[in-house]
Parts: C-alpha cells; sequence; structure tokens
C-alpha cells in the first residue's frame, strides 16, 4: 500500500509538472504573438511612411548605386544590434532582433532583376531565422546567429549597394575568425563585448 | 487528511488513464523522399545510424515510436518538440534548402552538438541511447565539417 501511494505521488508530480510545463510554453508564444503584431503595426506605419517619401524617385533608383530604403532600413537595424551585442546587453539586442525581423519581413525586392531577385530571397528568407532566434535567445546564442546574419548582410550590400561608407571588420579569436558589420572604423568587438572589446581589425572598406 | 490524499490520487489516476485515449497526431511517413539530408549526402553508415537515433525523432517526417513515445503526456511533450524542431531543420526537406541555407543549418548543427543542446536534455532524460558519446561526437561533426566545406 505505501509503495501504491508513493507511485501515485510520482506520477502526480510527473502530471503536474508537464501540465504546467505545457501551460508556459503557450503563455509564451501568446504574448510573443501580441507583441509580434503590434511591432508588425508599426513596422506597416513606417514602411507606408518612408514609401510615400521615395515615391517621386522610384523610377530611377535601382539602376543607379542608390540603395533602397528597405535595404537602408535593414542595414540600421542590424546596427543597432551589432551596437546591442558590443554593449553585452541581451534585451535590446532581442528587441533590434525583432525589428529586423520585421523589416526583412517587408523587405520588397521586385526592384532588382531577376538574378537579383533569386540572391535576395535567399539571404532574406536566411537572415530572417537568425533575426528570429536572436529575438528569443540568451547573448551567447544571439552571437552565434550574428555571425550568420553579418555575412548575409555583407551579401546583401554587395547586390543594394550602400550609401554610407561600411567597414568589414575581423576578428580571429571568435569561432575560428568571424567578421561583421560597422559604420565605424574604430573597432569595438559585438562577438565579446566588454570581455574583448577590442579584438579585431579593419578587412575592407565598402562604399 | 488520508482520505484527501487518496481521493487525489484516484483522480490523478484515473486522469491519466483518460489522457492515454486522447487522439494525438503521428508523426509517421512510409516515403523517403529524394530530399532528404541522407539520401542526398550519402554519408558512412555510422553516421547516419546515429543521425537516425539522435536527431531523426524531432526532425524528419518521421518519428520512430518505441512504447514509451506513446503513452501520454510523453507523446504530447514530443508532438510539441516535433513541431517546433522541424520548422528549425527538417533532414526530409536537405535538399530544398538554398546553399546559404544549408550553410546556416550546417553551422547551426555543428554549434548545437559541440555545446550539448541537441539532443534536447529533457529527450535523452528517456531516450539514453540518442546520447552522443565524446567519440560519436567527434565523428558526426567532422562530417558535418566535412559537408559544409563542400557547399563553398
Ligand atoms: C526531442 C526532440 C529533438 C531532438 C531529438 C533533436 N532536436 Fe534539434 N531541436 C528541437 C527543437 C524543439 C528545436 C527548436 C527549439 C530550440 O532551438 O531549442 C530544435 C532546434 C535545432 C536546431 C536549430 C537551433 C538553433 O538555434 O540554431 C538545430 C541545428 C538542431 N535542433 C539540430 C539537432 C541535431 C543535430 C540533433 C541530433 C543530434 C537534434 N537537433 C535532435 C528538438 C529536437
Amino acid at each position: 500500500m505505501k509503495k501504491f501511494k508513493a507511485t501515485l505521488g510520482i506520477l502526480a508530480i510527473v502530471l503536474v509538472t508537464l501540465t504546467t510545463m505545457s501551460c508556459r510554453d503557450n503563455k509564451k508564444e501568446d504574448s510573443h504573438d501580441g507583441m509580434n503584431s503590434e511591432m508588425m503595426d508599426e513596422g506597416h506605419h513606417h514602411d507606408s511612411a518612408m514609401n510615400h517619401d521615395n515615391m517621386g524617385t522610384s523610377t530611377e533608383m535601382m539602376d543607379s548605386h542608390t540603395q533602397s530604403s528597405d535595404a537602408k532600413q535593414v542595414v540600421a537595424d542590424y546596427m543597432t544590434l551589432k551596437d546591442a551585442l558590443v554593449a553585452d546587453d541581451n534585451q535590446k539586442a532581442q528587441s533590434a532582433g525583432k525589428t529586423l525581423l520585421n523589416h526583412l519581413e517587408s523587405f520588397d525586392v521586385s526592384k532588382y532583376s531577376a538574378q537579383q531577385q533569386k540572391e535576395l530571397k535567399d539571404i532574406v528568407d536566411d537572415a530572417k531565422e537568425h533575426a528570429e532566434h536572436i529575438s528569443e535567445s540568451p547573448i551567447a546564442h544571439q552571437r552565434e546567429h550574428f555571425k550568420l546574419l553579418s555575412k548575409d548582410i555583407t551579401d546583401m550590400v554587395a547586390i543594394t549597394g550602400t550609401e554610407t561608407t561600411l567597414y568589414q571588420q575581423f576578428c580571429p579569436m571568435y569561432d575560428g575568425g568571424s567578421e561583421w558589420l560597422s559604420m565605424n572604423k574604430e573597432v569595438k568587438n559585438p562577438y565579446y563585448g566588454s570581455k574583448m572589446l577590442n579584438c579585431g581589425r579593419v578587412q575592407k572598406e565598402i562604399n | 487528511m488520508k482520505k484527501i490524499l487518496r481521493i487525489i490520487s484516484i483522480i490523478l489516476l484515473i486522469a491519466l488513464v483518460g489522457i492515454q485515449f486522447v487522439p494525438t497526431e503521428r508523426n509517421q511517413s512510409d516515403i523517403e523522399p529524394k530530399t532528404d539530408f541522407l539520401l542526398v549526402n550519402n554519408p558512412p553508415k555510422n553516421v547516419s545510424a546515429l543521425l537516425r537515433e539522435s536527431c531523426y525523432d524531432c526532425h524528419s517526417n518521421n518519428t520512430d515510436y518505441p512504447w514509451y513515445n506513446k503513452v501520454q503526456p510523453i507523446t504530447w511533450f514530443l508532438e510539441h518538440h516535433i513541431k517546433e524542431g522541424k520548422s528549425e531543420l527538417n533532414f526530409n526537406e536537405w535538399s530544398n534548402y538554398s546553399d546559404r541555407r544549408k550553410n546556416s543549418k550546417l553551422k547551426s548543427i555543428i554549434n548545437q552538438i559541440k555545446d550539448a543542446e541537441m539532443p534536447p536534455a529533457s529527450y535523452t532524460l528517456i531516450h539514453r541511447e540518442a546520447i552522443f558519446s565524446n567519440s560519436e561526437k567527434e565523428v558526426v561533426l567532422d562530417y558535418m565539417k566535412r559537408i559544409r566545406d563542400s557547399l563553398k
């Protein structure tokens, strides 16, 4: 009888734990959805405002070296994210990841050539996944995805061009050597933050 | 007091039996897709076996269901993981991924195995045989790195 009770007790604990566990997961997803839709709304306002600005110029735009507003926004979001990682700020990096994800989702590739469209689509799809992970992970995992995201953004800029000068920087220590982009020549390392702020050098200037 | 405990226990037991009859969707398929990672890359037998044993339950369209996976609430727990795991990475869909995605996935796979994040601890609690030994880890990591280098 005693044994029976103990078994029942254990079963009860298991059941309760599993139930609460699944409940918690659900809740997390709920609040997540809520936030996303909020952010999405913001993103839309933003975008429509921006498209408006560009209406007049959009015809001649894409042939020249001018960067589309979408591409500009993505690079700006990437820089916000990079700065948050430099500052070891997990929360800020998460919200930057979310903003980036929203802008990637509304990224308009239609103005590019067919070949470029295909490449951009691959890039955006990949970058979206990294942005999503960054928006919900602890900082070590954010940095793993930031490395892959940096490659995406670099390749994106190679197609879209950039109006501001970007510096491709390189730190040989992190994960067998890792690159990132910055608006400043001065090296501030997003992979290590305060632990090794100055690891790295400028590898290339992108105009 | 004792009586209350007994009543609670009985109710829980009934609930536990009851939930066994709730229908669930099995993640099972007889089709071996042409796009599958193992089919496309054709790794050595030991690597295939390790990936099937340790990863395919959650990262493919075909989960192995030994008796304990058919018991609630384990089935629910697994169902949840399969849904999330497949959306992250589905080995059955491998050759549908762009080279860029493949590269990202391989890098993530390497990171996850290296950091012992995958297979998840909550899963290996029951599936002891899914845990990689150090030498198995090396074999899989070496293989994944080789595939990644061949992409470039
Ligand atoms: C119990 C089910 C389960 C098993 C078994 C499992 N995974 Fe996962 N995997 C998940 C879930 C759930 C996620 C998504 C949530 C997360 O990242 O933790 C995931 C995510 C991933 C990711 C993406 C993670 C990221 O952040 O980039 C990779 C890569 C991965 N798994 C690889 C593997 C490999 C390789 C194995 C075998 C060694 C494996 N998984 C075994 C459930 C599983």
